[in-house]
């Protein structure tokens, strides 16, 4: 804070010293933060452009459905792509295997369409709940610079990420699995983020951290529930001062309700999946495009960096998609036109961040 | 400097009035919030209510959630023309970094040597070192308790017994104590000691929660205040901006 000093005024506005040069994968967000992507580019523009530097993401695991690796999967593919350092910590035996699950960027030249532009709209207006329809039913968003380096890639699930992104880099995977108490994981963690010291000026490199299904019962710490908070405590410290992102993901149902609330408090931006069960009748009635759907995402909540004001996000429940079955995507729940022979209409919208009745869509 | 709107907010704590002596002196106060609606914004209204009022009025601040920088820059937003930086150069504004304090397992803040009790040696020494004037408008703040629970390894004994003593600190130095912590921690039935136990000793109690409706962009939750000293208990919606918080009630957009 040396350079504060200097600063007598309190108009800071767009402190611009941040914005000096950011390498590649990075890019400026509000409030004087650092955004990198998610490697998905929908959660991203739900986020508000990715995840800041310095945050802690967490996610809540379904324990019917992995679909939480998908997140993880697309985190670090992205990372790798932008050639930033990542350290990947799981309880398999041999977490450098799931490297090799890691999907490819997209080819730029991509054959999946998505949608109709906007501007054939205009002359068309469609209530929302028919839009399903017309198939402009994406999030569309400005498109991507083109270049070397684009901020965020759409990942092709189907393709393994070529050998050359994981080999010469700096990528560190560690299993938590037998360790007997976090303080290996935690001297990882630090030398890996002693290299990504924040100061003012300009940030040529950011880090990523996943930590994978933290408090998996197959490890020897996960009853050590104070240990455990912790580390996530010691880790999101050192995350606020180094220019990197950590996720960590776990499965709730393993903790104590009251732990579980602590690690939720714990988290930045906090996020969680959920499975979805195979012909459930009252959701496909409820939902169109059920069929294609995968799970759901719900964002619980949003991180604040650098300012008290939350974000409330117009929906914070989406539904996964797979489109092609190899791009990953997320959308906005849309209502089924109500069948008006039935005689009862579905007063709870899908796409309400909550509400007072219980349904099926509530978590 | 002294022209500022008070709100709700400011009513239900009696910082309405531009009186001498600041109403809290002498007071803890104690804020819950929830995950889906964070009662930092209180800690920070009442911090710029408590450092914008008169010139000897000082506020030590005990971090265990955030970084100095992020404070100083919700502040700067909040007060034109003040930042968090000259207060603490002028000796009005103290930080106290707490992010990396970790009590060693088995210590538990017990030593001297470390943890809890050295924190409130520090204060102790802090506010004793501080002019004659000034020792008596000290506001202490604590950002937040769960954190501190985590610090002293869970024993939530050790961050009661340094509480108890924070609030001798209320009768010998008049100081204010305003503490946050987080309400769903502790709603499980054997958890919920420490809670009360805080409820107990606040003469203020806010609470920051949703509306029973879910979250709105306008109007981001509610606000319980109960006020022992004034018996009175008030509860109104709000909404957080960037340099303030509105207070109104409900079924109106402003106060």
């Amino acid at each position: 804070m040396a350079a504060a000093k200097t600063r007598s005024s309190s108009f800071s506005g767009n402190l611009s010293s941040a914005a000096s040069s950011l390498g590649p994968g990075l890019k400026c967000g509000p409030n004087g933060t650092v955004l990198l992507s998610s490697g998905i580019p929908d959660l991203d523009k739900i986020l508000g452009g990715g995840f800041p530097l310095g945050s802690l993401v967490m996610v809540m695991e379904d324990a019917e459905a992995p679909h939480h690796m998908l997140l993880l999967r697309n985190f670090m593919s992205q990372g790798l792509v932008h050639s930033q350092p990542l350290l990947y910590a799981s309880p398999a035996r041999d977490p450098r295997g799931f490297l090799g699950t890691l999907p490819s960027p997209a080819a730029s030249k991509d054959d999946k369409s998505r949608g109709p532009e906007p501007d054939q709209e205009k002359g068309l207006r469609i209530a929302w709940q028919y839009k399903k329809y017309f198939g402009e039913n994406q999030l569309n968003f400005d498109g991507q610079r083109d270049g070397k380096h684009k901020y965020s890639n759409e990942f092709n699930l189907r393709n393994p990420l070529e050998r050359h992104f994981i080999n010469g880099q700096r990528v560190d995977c560690f299993s938590i699995q037998d360790s007997p108490d976090l303080s290996i994981l935690q001297d990882r963690c630090t030398t890996f983020l002693s290299q990504l010291p924040r100061n003012d000026g300009s940030i040529s490199c950011a880090g990523r951290i996943a930590i994978q299904s933290f408090c998996a019962p197959q490890c020897v710490y996960s009853n050590m529930e104070w240990e455990m908070l912790s580390f996530i405590r010691s880790l999101k410290n050192m995350v606020q001062s180094s220019n990197s992102v950590a996720i960590i993901t776990f499965p709730p149902s393993l903790l104590s309700p009251s732990f579980c609330k602590r690690w939720q408090h714990m988290a930045d931006t906090l996020l969680s999946v959920k499975a979805i069960q195979d012909d459930d009748k009252e959701l496909a009635q409820l939902l169109t495009g059920y069929q294609d759907m995968i799970g759901f995402l719900n964002v619980h909540k949003v991180a604040r960096i650098n300012t008290q004001v939350p974000v409330i996000l117009e929906a914070t429940t989406f539904s996964i998609k797979l489109q092609k079955r190899r791009y990953l995507i997320l959308e906005c729940l849309n209502q089924a036109p109500v069948d008006g022979s039935s005689g009862t209409s579905y007063g709870t919208s899908g796409s309400c961040s909550s509400s007072s009745k219980t349904g099926n869509l509530d978590f | 400097m002294n022209q500022r709107s008070s709100n709700l907010l400011d009513e239900a704590l009696g910082l309405d009035q531009a009186s001498e002596p600041w109403p809290l002196k002498g007071r803890v106060v104690a804020i819950e919030d929830r995950v889906e609606t964070s009662g930092s914004f209180i800690l920070h209204h009442l911090l710029k209510r408590s450092l914008s009022r008169n010139s000897s009025n000082v506020s030590i601040f005990i971090a265990f959630a955030q970084p100095f920088s992020h404070y100083d820059r919700v502040l700067r937003k909040q007060i034109l023309g003040w930042n968090l930086v000259s207060q603490r150069d002028n000796g009005r504004f103290f930080f106290f970094d707490m992010l990396k304090l970790q009590c060693p397992v088995g210590d538990e803040g017990i030593t001297p040597g470390g943890g809890l009790i050295a924190l409130y040696g520090k204060i102790h020494k802090t506010i004793s070192a501080l002019p004659e004037i000034s020792q008596k408008n000290v506001s202490i703040i604590i950002d937040d308790l769960s954190l501190m629970e985590v610090a002293a390894n869970g024993s939530s004994d050790h961050v009661l017994d340094f509480l108890h003593y924070c609030r001798t600190l209320t009768s010998e130095f008049d100081c204010s104590l305003i503490t946050l912590n987080h309400e769903d921690i502790y709603s499980t039935e054997d958890g919920s000691t420490f809670l009360l136990q805080m409820a107990y000793l606040a003469d203020i109690l806010i609470k920051v929660e949703p509306l029973a409706t879910g979250l709105a962009a306008d109007v981001h939750g509610q606000l319980t205040v109960s006020n022992k000293g004034r018996n009175k208990a008030s509860n109104f919606h709000f909404k957080v901006k960037e340099n303030m918080v509105e207070c109104f009630y409900p079924g109106r957009s402003r106060d």
